[in-house]
């Protein structure tokens, strides 16, 4: 006996036993994943996909250095608590990222993203775009007084293109794309020099920022177009430093001239002060406040979404708790697990009688009974919320009868509408089948052999019901309540219209982020968190109750 | 045991009715008297009113009409729980989310039992059908036959006067079946415990049982022992349904005291004892029991009535041999023989003579 144990069973062509056995299995699987292999990838495309890109975009937060690239590195070295706004180069940055943010009308959302952690921000990024033009016509003009030559785009195309400048167009080209979210692939037309990128930095990476929009976004031929009013300010930024005015004194190529006659009337031009001009466009840009959120959040991921979900916000000085008055989530978070599970609770009680009732009447009746619990199927969601909408209000069928039996008073009518109890009452009706189904088909599957068995061995109908009928019920129970309770935690048409405000769950908010505050990534985050809580109280269970006590039927 | 008089009476059925949708009887009639620890058995076809008879002494039913008893005392008021009536079901209904020992100690628990009471019970019951080592397990865990002794040792427990088994061995095998079967009876006659047990295997019915209650129709046919029921079945249809049996038709030709003649439909003449034949004239059907007919020359009593037989079909069967006959027209008469060394064994195309006892021969309604 002792030696068949320790020696592995050989199968007929002399393998290990277990090997065949395995190999054998193995086959069997492959086949049995092939045939589910459409269904998997349905699953994979409609299901698991959209929730990973959901845990995704409750992190992602890459909008803030996509759209201002320069200005969050040059923001790095700020400290925030020296109670002063960053110095000029910050802003000399900003101005750049930001026109071409305008240009291609991308700031706006960039203030909308801010505007989530700080709100007022919307409009400083909106009326800041709209200064950006004068900020840079402001030496626009001097300049074409100074020499005709600076009106011309022809001009400026050929004084700025030459070869060898690939590296620098690209490096463009790649930042415009981050911006828009498109490729900006194709020819330009438009080749900056690498000598003027050497001796104008600025108004060159102005000018092939302009031409890449011209020929990819508006079309245009680069030479024929007017250059934007940045490579204005661009220029007259470089002409500010030394080295450049030494290098234009050296310089004999395409537009020599009319470099040497800016250099030599330089005090036509006003002075060249991005801050000052941005604090006059809109004065928050002097105060701290905005350049620390801006800090904060210029990462490419954030837990900023996820922190605003549970009423916690990022601060310079780290996170912190919301003020009083703007923490709504946890509140909502525990009004939606808490309704929910008064609905679940309502849906037991009301549920149980109803579905013994289904497993214990004649087939004929039970039928007949069935389809009454079936019917709410039928109907459009819509239209039995709209209903209890009429049956609940306080003119409404429940509270006229009410009125008319004496129990309340016509003066005070009760309140069912438009809060919690309207809210519970509505979606306990409407989920109520998901819990009768499962008792139902539970129910069915014990004997009545049972009870009747019970009671001849001397045991009262309340004893038979508890001890021997109810514990094989709880499966259904079970079953009936897991699947009640994570529909109502995430339902949402329901409470919208018989809610009110206080009958809203966090689904409403989350619907209310997605369509009407746009805030996805807060959208996102709330909806992580709820899944989060539905897989955790479903672990709960399992740990509690065990999952093999949940049967759907037989 | 037969004729118990009715003052001794333990469980009785006076004039019982059943109608389940008010238009057709499905008990007709009923009467039953049983003593104290008599094992009874309904024995009848399938759909005859043996569970609904078992179901209203249960109080699962009540009667349409008419008196159910118990120790003198009617109980058609008395809800199932209070009726001390131990029960086993045909699906043994065993509670699925109870261990073995749970479901033992439930019956004594609602009788507000102590704990050590209850398991000093609980543990002479699962010794008394050698289930001792079980009490922790669940009855899904357990073999058919294991379920079954756990369903009797449960309705048991309680020690209830009167046992109600309906059809508790039909889920098993042969083997099993036969088994429990001795233990059955074997453990309702050691406790002394009046049973009603149900089935519609005869053979069964007729091992087990002190009495047996024929059911038809919703009536009771015969209600006599075993032997009684085998050797003068009371109608041909108790005749039919209780063994095997060869019918031969006719018309009764002359009664005599205890024995008539019966002219068959091919017109050859035997004896017979008439049972519920009356008349001269009358239709009967003759039974004679397959392993009462002779075919050996020598040992045919020389006064009594032969008959010509052709042997059609000879089936050896180890410790018997069934020849199949044709005799006065019916090609279905079967006999049974020993198989001992002196035994001739017939063969097909032969033809023979065959006879027997008169009182072998009861002549019964047509
Ligand atoms: N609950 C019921 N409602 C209506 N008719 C019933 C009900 N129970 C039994 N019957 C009918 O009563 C008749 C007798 O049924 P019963 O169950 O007593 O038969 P039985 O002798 O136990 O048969 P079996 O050997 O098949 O168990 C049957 O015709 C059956 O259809
Ligand atoms: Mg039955």
């Amino acid at each position: 006996m002792s030696d068949t144990t320790q020696e592995p069973m050989l199968a007929a062509d002399g393998r290990p036993l277990k090997q065949s056995l395995a190999r054998a299995l193995r086959r069997q699987k492959l086949r049995a994943l092939m045939l589910i292999a459409p269904l998997l990838i349905f699953v994979m495309v409609t299901f698991i996909i959209p929730i990973l890109s959901m845990l995704f975009r409750s992190v992602e937060n890459e909008i803030v250095s996509n759209t201002l690239p320069h200005t969050v590195v040059a923001l790095q070295e700020w400290d925030s608590s020296t109670g002063e706004a960053p110095d000029e180069n910050v802003f000399r940055h900003l101005y750049f990222d930001l026109f071409k943010a305008s240009e291609a009308k991308e700031h706006t959302k960039l203030g909308t993203r801010l505007n989530y952690e700080r709100t007022g921000l919307s409009s400083v990024f909106r009326t800041t775009g709209r200064r950006l033009d004068d900020m840079g016509s402001d030496f626009q003009d001097p300049l074409e007084d100074i020499n005709e030559n600076f009106k011309e785009g022809a001009f400026w195309y050929e004084m700025l293109s030459g070869e060898g400048g690939e590296e620098l167009l690209e490096s463009r080209r790649a930042l415009w794309a981050r911006l828009t979210g498109e490729s900006m692939a194709g020819d330009i037309g438009f080749t900056p020099s690498p000598q003027m990128a050497d001796m104008l930095p600025w108004a060159t990476r102005a000018y092939t920022d302009f031409a890449i929009w011209t020929v990819i976004d508006d079309q245009d031929v680069v030479a024929e177009e007017d250059p934007w009013e940045a490579v204005y300010a661009g220029l007259a930024q470089d002409l500010q430093s030394e080295q450049t005015q030494t290098e234009i004194a050296a310089y004999d190529g395409p537009g020599a001239q009319a470099l040497k006659d800016a250099v030599a009337n330089l005090d036509q031009l006003p002075e060249v002060n991005f801050k000052a001009a941005f604090i006059d466009a809109k004065e928050d840009w002097g105060t701290t406040d905005l350049w620390s959120t801006m800090q904060v959040f210029s990462s490419n991921y954030t837990t900023g979404y996820f922190l605003n979900a549970v009423d916690l916000e990022l601060t310079p000085e780290g996170v912190q708790a919301k003020p009083e008055n703007q923490q709504i989530y946890m509140q909502l978070f525990m009004r939606t697990l808490w309704m929910a599970l008064v609905i679940t609770g309502a849906c037991i009680l009301l549920g149980y009688p109803v579905a013994w009732l289904l497993a214990n009447l004649p087939m004929r009746t039970a039928n007949t009974l069935m389809i009454l619990v079936l019917l709410p199927f039928w109907t459009s969601l819509l239209v039995r919320t709209s209903a209890w909408k009429v049956l609940l209000q306080q003119q409404g069928v429940i509270n006229d009868i009410l009125v008319w039996l004496g129990f309340v008073g016509d003066a005070n009518r009760l309140i069912l509408m438009n809060n919690a109890t309207g809210t519970i009452i509505a979606m306990t009706h409407i989920l109520l089948p998901f819990m009768i189904l499962p008792l139902y088909s539970v129910m069915k599957t014990i004997p009545p052999s049972y009870l009747r068995a019970a009671k001849s061995l001397g045991a009262t109908n309340w004893t038979a019901f508890w001890r021997v009928y109810f514990p094989q019920s709880v499966p259904g129970i079970g079953a009936g309540s897991i699947l009640v309770f994570i529909l109502a935690i995430g339902y949402y048409i329901t409470p919208e219209i018989v809610g009110g405000t206080s009958g809203i769950f966090i689904s409403n908010r989350i619907a209310y982020h997605i369509s009407s505050s746009l805030n996805w990534g807060l959208a996102a985050a709330l909806g992580t968190i709820l899944l989060v809580v539905v897989l955790v109280l479903y672990w709960a269970y399992d740990k509690i109750v065990g999952i093999d006590n949940v049967k759907l039927g037989g | 045991m037969a004729d118990t008089a009715s003052n001794d009476a333990f469980v009785e059925f006076e004039r019982v009715q059943k109608s389940y949708d008010g238009e057709t009887l499905v008990v007709k009639d009923l009467n039953l008297t049983m003593p104290k620890g008599e094992f009874l058995t309904m024995l009848g076809p399938s759909g005859s009113g043996k569970t609904t008879c078992l179901m209203m002494l249960a109080g699962f039913e009540t009667a349409t009409h008419g008196d159910i008893r118990l120790g003198g005392e009617s109980i058609n008021g008395i809800p199932p729980h209070k009726r001390g009536i131990g029960m086993v079901f045909q699906n043994y209904a065993l509670f699925p989310h109870m261990t073995i020992a749970e479901n033992l100690a439930f019956p004594l628990e609602v009788r507000k039992l102590g704990k050590a009471e209850r398991e000093e019970k609980v543990k002479r019951a699962l010794d008394m059908v050698e289930m001792g080592d079980f009490g922790g397990r669940r009855p899904a865990q357990l073999s058919g036959g294991q379920q079954q002794r756990i369903a009797l040792a449960r309705a048991l427990v309680f020690e209830p006067e009167l046992v109600l088994m309906d059809e508790p061995l039909g889920a098993l095998d042969k083997q099993l079946r036969e088994k429990m079967q001795f233990e059955i009876t074997h453990l309702a006659h050691r406790l002394g415990i009046t049973t009603v047990y149900v089935t519609h295997d005869q053979t069964e019915a007729l091992t087990m049982s002190d009495r047996v209650a024929v059911f038809d129709d919703g009536r009771i046919q015969q209600l006599a022992p075993p032997d009684k029921l085998y050797e003068s079945p009371e109608n041909s249809f108790v005749a039919q349904f209780i063994g095997e049996n060869n019918t031969l038709e006719g018309v009764i030709k002359e009664i005599k005291g205890n024995t008539c003649v019966v002219e068959l439909d091919d017109g050859e003449i035997i004896d017979a004892v008439p049972v519920n034949v009356s008349n001269v004239g009358d239709r009967t059907r003759v039974s004679i029991r397959p392993e009462r007919v002779e075919y050996n020359a020598d040992r045919l009593d020389p006064e009594a009535h032969t008959l010509k037989a052709e042997v059609l079909e000879f089936i050896y069967m180890g410790d018997i041999f069934r020849t199949r006959l044709r005799v006065a027209g019916n090609d279905e008469f079967i006999i049974k023989t020993r198989n001992a060394p002196d035994q001739v064994r017939l063969k097909p195309g032969e033809h023979i003579k065959i006879g027997w006892l008169p009182e072998d021969c009861r002549a019964l309604d047509a």
